[in-house]
């Protein structure tokens, strides 16, 4: 996922990032009905925009990850989180978070698993596997609007990683191709900062 | 009518019939949304009713496989511990202890037992929505 395509951001002079509010496209995995209800409204209400499946295959189908349809609806999708139950038939929610891990176009999702059973083992391996966080079920509302913000900051951080390293870059052109000997911020302003972090994750994807 | 809604309330508490993950789910329920918990507990009966379905029809059978007697039970422990219902998960987990133990008198029992605590929770909760 482009980091870009989620985070708007307004990139002033003074170089402060002010980060206008997203709208999070979370995928919900769960075979049961009561808990896809249940976790569908907990995201609604957390201003999240979300599609819920019944099972990892029918997830992998949404990705376009299943071998069928290729990877060409990437840029439609723009799933940001899979939050998923770890006990599903067929494939677990530990082997859907293997399979996305392994994908280069969906490595970066974040993905939260969700259990009843507390059992340590499972959470250190999803953990290890690279799971963004490990929730007991019954979920509450307080643990989705923390999932939401932990994410939500991610992001901040490497848009503003991003921002950082670009204005560093047309610094040292300007510098490069400048006769003149300021260097003040005031040629960040010429290219529209949304471009400029679009074009540097698109370099970023393509190198996946 | 409200009063009377709260009594009906108070007394599920009470009782031990529902736990708090229900009134959980009564805080996500707003103007736009006004009948959400009425809406889980529509899925949760119609689904229980399936799994109750299952678990009679493969108890009847008289062969007891307790790993798939466990996965429907583990499935509906679940969804009763998403919409509160605490008596009936407390049936759910003796009855997957009865399993694990391979004590398939222990099963029957404790599953006659789940009926009959689903069957008045149907009730109760029918009882509580229509008068809120």
């Amino acid at each position: 996922m482009a980091v870009g395509e989620v985070m708007r951001m307004e990139v002033p002079a003074g170089g402060d990032l002010t980060v206008t509010s997203p709208e999070l496209h979370v995928l919900a995995v769960d075979d049961s009905i009561v808990d896809r209800k249940v976790i569908e409204r907990l995201l609604r209400i957390s201003s999240c925009k979300v599609t819920t499946v019944e099972s990892g295959a029918r997830a992998l189908q949404y990705l376009g990850l299943d071998g069928d349809k290729g990877v060409s609806n990437l840029k439609d999708l723009k799933v940001n989180l899979i939050v998923t139950d770890y006990s599903m038939p067929g494939l677990t929610g530990y082997d859907l978070l293997k399979k996305i891990k392994e994908s280069s176009a969906f490595r970066e999702i974040p993905v939260v698993i969700m259990s009843s059973e507390n059992i340590l083992p499972r959470i250190e391996q999803c953990l290890k596997e690279g799971a963004e966080d490990f929730l007991l079920k019954p979920v509450k509302l307080a643990d989705v609007k923390r999932i939401k913000q932990l994410i939500l900051s991610n992001e901040a951080e490497e848009c503003k990683n991003l921002s950082h390293s670009n204005k560093r870059k047309l610094e040292e052109e300007d510098i490069d191709s400048s006769s003149s000997s300021s260097h003040d911020d005031s040629s960040v302003k010429d290219i529209p900062s949304s471009k400029r972090i679009k074009s540097e994750s698109e370099n970023r994807s393509s190198l996946l | 009518m409200q009063r009377q809604v709260a009594l009906i309330k108070q007394s599920l508490f009470d009782q031990g019939y529902l736990d708090e993950q229900f009134m959980e789910l009564e805080e996500l329920q707003d103007d736009a949304n006004p009948n959400f918990v009425e809406e889980v507990a529509a899925l949760y009966f119609k689904d229980s009713a399936r799994l109750i379905n299952n678990i009679d029809q493969a108890l009847e059978r008289g062969s007891f496989d307790f790993n798939r007697l466990d996965s429907y039970m583990h499935q509906f422990k679940g969804s009763s511990t998403s919409i509160g219902a605490s008596k009936v998960k407390t049936e759910c987990t003796m009855f997957r202890e009865y399993c694990r133990a391979g004590n398939a008198e222990g099963c029957l029992r404790t599953f006659q037992q789940l009926k009959k605590e689903h069957a008045t929770l149907r009730k109760k909760l029918e009882h509580y929505f229509q008068a809120s």
